[in-house]
């Protein structure tokens, strides 16, 4: 083929999603010229599933973005159209915010932020292959398939289900990307070649319908949360709710046309061999696998104010377009439904992450990175989170600057990638609060704390942001403070709060703090009696109140991360050869030769390796250690 | 050095002579101070170092050894840290409670090789002692990991597996209700959560239980032989070991004091004490020997009270009938073979086992050995059950019975159920640590088999 020499670039992300948005707009802020490169310029943004941002440790995800500087928090506050915050009631650490979206308008917003931004360009083109050269300031080289050659230092691997896409209805099935796109075909020999272990996962969506052949009369609401909150520790003027979702049943009926059809799942069939994800089964997984469940929860989401798409949440399927036809159906209030775009199943190549280090970049290429599912992860935010990183990373590569290494104990992106990186992942990772040891500690609603001065080192956080946060901060460090200053008196009316809230009165003064320690009283309850409360915001409230309330559970996860950074402070050489480490029972030596871990910490976490291998890796670290230093002395 | 401070009896397991158990770390003075308390009245903190302090090791108020400590400072010790050393007197069962003392005041047991390693690490060995470390500690984890994996196959695997199962249901059906809140996941309850706690409770307790009881058996029970002088102690401990330990004399107070003697009555292995008598006396030797009886007979594990069929009871016997507390206790109604004099239906109503022997010529001995065997409870004791071996494993199971409490306390103070979780896990990752197995995977595992979740 002919090819011509096209402009170089710091950094070349393939892939317009939520991985390649946050790479490579990370990537551009941070000073690099950055190319962010689509298959589909109407692709770009696109949220091919579910019409939602956030939910369970996804919400957690997001916060953690924001705080770090990435955009996905803002647009989704932006474009949102109903916001809930799950889990009010279990406790702190599960709290999710979830936002319902309007997903053409998240796109075009994701997408004009691209245009704007300094340093980015933004391209179709497919990317067909990627090529290591000599050059030792751009050594990559990326092809498109129209024969332009860009040379660039890092290349920023986000493609999504799009690469080696192949698309299920039924019977049917064709080389395709989601939504209707093509797929990226060549690039997946490239990658082979290249040496990358490559492998097949899928994953579904349900069908589109269209609103009006829906009768929503017998079918129950869910509302939003009044008053909204963001996303984004920067999002002032949060807009109303504007939309409602409505819930319904699968009966014996659609399970009947289902069992009668099973035969045509490709996935029961037998032609589909990627890997499905658990947590994100089709409707024919559930009833195969649960057959005693008599019925399934639907949602029913609006796509957007500017369309009459509605989601189908918890109906995803692969089987052929009538058979979806006549179960849809069966469900109360989608008798007449009137089917706009098919379910489908999408099966894609992505690799295994076992091959990265924890700045996503691939051991054995320097200046590789990989981002999303292209990671062997699910869902937008585990996306976007990874993006972000891949690209901060990028960038602080080419200025030299020390890597991005956000540790497990401290958000869940490092959980997220950690998981990834030491475990691998036997099918696509979607991220959990039960995922971290740590949830306690790594709420929702500290992101900012956690990580706005890593955002700030980093350089993703603007001074105004930066002034904001050590006010806040400020502001929750006076107030425990007061709090456990403060002694109230044992009054009856104190007593008649505590009495109505079902605890003990008390006989002698007491301090705020001890008082909301009870699990049973609220900031909101001591008001009349705490007359010297200073004017404080909701969220310096929400944060003196779990952080007294918790505190001895919080203080015996602190203890446990304590326990974990000692161990990540000894680290591991990059190029050990653990076969010639003797003491490493077989297994170990296999695994740590594989996964090369960073740390102590990290190798202990790997299956396969004991605490006793652990102590023979000290021995040996130290030994190495010494020998270096009193080698040197010689 | 920022490492926890381990402790570990470092003498061979054995009936040796003296035991030692070593604490090595930042906290090891502070926390041989809790448990060790010298004549002198000074702490460990206050010693300079390299000097031998006698004292005692105490528990919760009570002796349970007299000991010699020596304070060694960092980093002149041999792992380089801080390290006290106890010596106390041989015996395992002795060795073995001074160790839990130590443990439970905040000190973790050692790993296989691990003084060595800490050596090493804070260079007291040589560069080429490093691969000799490294062989030891693999060796010697070889063999423990062939322990586990007996008991991985064994009985005792599946008794913590059906708890850990008991545990990860719940923490499953947590996860899936907080992880899936939009799916019709039941609700859980505190009824539920109660309930389960206080099974597992309950069963984690029946582990430890069995522990102590193996323990007893393969150790021997904490015995005391107590009676007023001349009821025929002495001649019944040497009935009951085979041949002549005390002095047997008819004046009495001869043995004045605590001898001990490892029997084995039926298939229970006993380590008797011989005591004094609680004779009210001037003899100020004597009356060391009278205060020690009493100390011993609140601090054993079975009291054999004897009691002489020819006399009238005395004051001391009622004295005696009356300071036996908690502990399980033996009448043995001695002498049978002389004429009775003894109201023993007293004795009969405070005391719930009696037997009627006569020492001199053995009658009444199986009666004994039956009696003993059912109030150790090593009678109905069936080693196939599946029982922890050893320290680490009873450590691991006791702290996952107080995660389960501070769940459990949790749940009763009304906090939300992320903090209960959080505390099951932690049990779950004690229990796990057994079996060796990731607590996060094992509970996705259960959650993914059991809620249909997903949308």
């Amino acid at each position: 083929m002919r090819t011509y020499q096209a402009d170089k670039f710091d950094i070349a992300v393939i892939g317009a999603g939520h991985a390649g948005i946050e790479a490579a707009l990370a990537g551009a802020r941070l000073g690099c010229s950055t190319a962010i490169f689509t298959i589909n310029m109407d692709a770009v943004g696109n949220c091919p599933c579910n019409p939602s941002i956030g939910g369970t440790a996804k919400g957690h995800l997001v916060r953690e973005i924001d705080a770090l500087g990435g955009e996905m928090g803002k647009t989704a506050d932006e474009s949102f159209l109903q916001m809930r915050m799950l889990n009010r009631g279990k406790g702190p650490a599960v709290h999710s915010l979830r936002a319902q979206i309007d997903r053409l308008k998240y796109a075009s917003i994701m997408k004009h932020k691209l245009e704007l931004q300094e340093n980015l360009q933004l391209r179709q083109a497919e990317i067909t292959s990627i090529v290591q050269t000599d050059n030792e300031e751009y050594p990559w080289e990326i092809t498109t398939r129209m024969g332009a050659v860009h040379q660039v230092k890092k290349v920023i691997i986000a493609t999504g289900t799009y690469l080696g896409g192949r698309i299920f209805v039924g019977e049917v099935s064709y080389e395709g990307g989601p939504d209707g796109t093509f797929a990226a075909t060549q690039l997946g020999e490239s990658l082979k070649n290249l040496g990358l272990p490559l492998r097949r996962f899928k994953t579904g969506t349900p069908a589109r319908v269209l609103r009006s052949s829906i009768d929503f009369s017998e079918l129950s609401e869910q509302t939003g949360d009044e008053p909204p909150e963001p996303f984004s520790f920067e999002t002032d003027n949060m807009g109303e709710n504007s939309v409602v979702c409505h819930i319904s049943w699968t009966n014996e009926n659609t399970k009947k046309v289902i069992q009668d059809n099973i035969h045509r799942s490709p996935l029961y069939g037998g032609m589909i061999e990627g890997v499905g994800p658990r947590y994100c089964p089709s409707l024919e997984d559930k009833i195969v696998r649960f057959p005693d469940k008599e019925r399934h929860q639907l949602f029913i989401e609006p796509c957007g104010l500017d369309t009459e798409e509605m989601y189908l949440q918890g109906m995803s399927s692969s089987l052929p377009e009538e058979v979806q036809l006549e179960f849809y159906h069966t469900i109360k209030g989608l008798e007449k439904a009137v089917i706009m775009r098919p379910a489908y199943a999408i099966e894609y190549d992505c690799v295994d992450p076992l091959a990265m280090t924890a700045t996503l970049e691939f051991k054995d290429f320097k200046g590789l990175y990989g981002a999303g599912q292209f990671n062997g992860s699910s869902g937008y935010e585990e996306a976007a989170a990874q993006g972000l990183v891949a690209g901060v990373n990028a960038a602080l590569s080419i200025k030299g600057e020390e890597p991005l290494i956000l540790e497990r104990s401290g958000s869940y992106i490092g959980t997220l990638i950690d998981d990834l990186i030491t475990k691998g992942t036997a099918e696509p990772y979607r991220m959990m609060t039960s995922r971290s040891e740590y949830r306690l500690v790594l709420r929702q609603d500290n992101a900012d704390k956690r990580l706005t001065p890593i955002g700030r080192k980093i350089g993703l956080v603007t001074d105004a942001r930066w002034e904001r946060f050590k006010n806040k901060q400020e502001a929750i460090k006076n107030e425990l403070h007061r709090v456990r200053k403060t002694t109230l008196s044992p009054t009856d009316e104190l007593n008649a709060i505590l009495v109505s809230r079902e605890t003990s009165p008390v006989t002698t003064g007491v301090t705020l703090g001890d008082l909301l320690r009870r699990p049973q009283i609220s900031y909101a309850d001591l008001e009349s009696v705490d007359i010297n409360r200073p004017n404080l915001s909701r969220s310096v409230m929400e944060q003196v109140e779990i952080e007294i309330k918790y505190e001895g559970y919080i203080k015996k996860q602190m203890d446990r991360v304590e326990q974990m950074q000692r161990m990540q402070k000894k680290t591991l050489p990059e190029n050990i050869d653990y076969t010639q480490i003797s003491g490493l029972r077989l297994e170990a030596q296999e695994k740590l030769q594989k996964i090369r871990p960073r740390d102590i910490s990290q190798a202990s976490r790997i299956s396969g390796v004991s605490p006793a291998d652990v102590s023979v890796l000290i021995i040996w670290l130290t030994r190495h250690n010494r020998g270096k230093t009193e080698g040197d002395a010689r | 050095m920022s490492e926890k401070t381990i402790a570990a009896i470092s003498t061979a397991q054995g009936q040796g002579g003296i035991g030692i158990i070593r604490i090595s770390g930042e906290d090891a003075i502070k926390i041989g101070d809790r448990v060790f308390c010298a004549v002198s009245g000074k702490t460990l903190s206050e010693s300079q170092g390299y000097r031998a302090h006698y004292g005692k090791v105490v528990e919760d108020g009570e002796m349970l050894d007299e000991v010699v400590a020596v304070v060694y400072r960092a980093p002149h010790s041999y792992t380089g840290e801080d390290v006290v050393e106890l010596c106390c007197h041989g015996g395992l069962y002795i060795t073995r409670q001074i160790l839990r003392t130590v443990l439970s005041q905040g000190a973790v047991l050692a790993e296989p090789g691990e003084f060595t390693k800490r050596a090493f690490l804070n260079e007291k060995m040589d560069l080429t002692e490093a691969q000799a470390v490294m062989d030891i500690i693999s060796a010697q984890s070889r063999q423990a990991a062939r322990a586990a994996i007996s008991t991985r196959t064994g009985a005792l695997s599946r008794r913590i597996e059906s708890i850990v199962d008991e545990l990860v249901t719940l923490v499953a059906h947590f996860v899936a209700w907080a992880d899936y809140p939009e799916e019709d996941i039941p609700e859980i309850t505190d009824e539920a959560l109660t309930r389960t706690f206080s099974s597992v409770k309950e069963r984690i307790n029946e582990l430890l239980r069995d522990y102590e009881k193996g323990q007893a058996i393969i150790r021997g029970i904490d015995t005391v032989i107590a009676g007023r002088p001349n009821v025929g102690k002495s001649t019944l401990m040497n009935l009951l070991s085979g041949y002549d330990k005390s002095i047997v004399t008819e004046i009495p107070g001869t043995t004045r004091d605590v001898v001990e003697e490892t029997v084995i009555v039926g298939d229970v292995t006993l380590r008797l004490s011989d005591t004094a008598g609680l004779r009210d006396t001037d003899n100020i030797v004597e009356k060391i020997g009278v205060d020690r009886t009493r100390e011993r007979l609140s601090s054993c594990a079975l009291v054999l009270a004897v009691f002489d069929f020819s006399q009238e009871l005395t004051d001391e016997d009622i004295e005696l009938l009356g300071s036996v507390g908690d502990v399980p206790v033996i009448a043995i109604i001695n002498k049978t073979d002389l004429t009775q004099k003894l109201d023993y239906k007293y004795i009969e109503d405070k005391i719930k086992h009696v037997v009627y022997i006569s020492a001199k010529n053995g009658s009444g001995k199986d009666q004994l050995e039956e009696i003993i065997a059912t109030v150790s409870g090593t009678k109905d004791f069936d080693p196939s059950v599946g029982i922890l071996s050893g320290e680490r494993q009873r450590q691991a199971a006791s702290k996952a019975l107080s995660s389960v409490i501070d769940a459990e306390n949790a749940l009763l103070s009304g906090f939300s159920y992320d903090a209960v979780t959080v505390c099951v896990e932690d049990a779950i990752d004690h229990l796990l640590s057994l079996t060796g197995e990731n607590s996060s995977d094992v509970v996705l595992d259960e959650m993914f088999h059991t809620f249909c979740v997903g949308k």
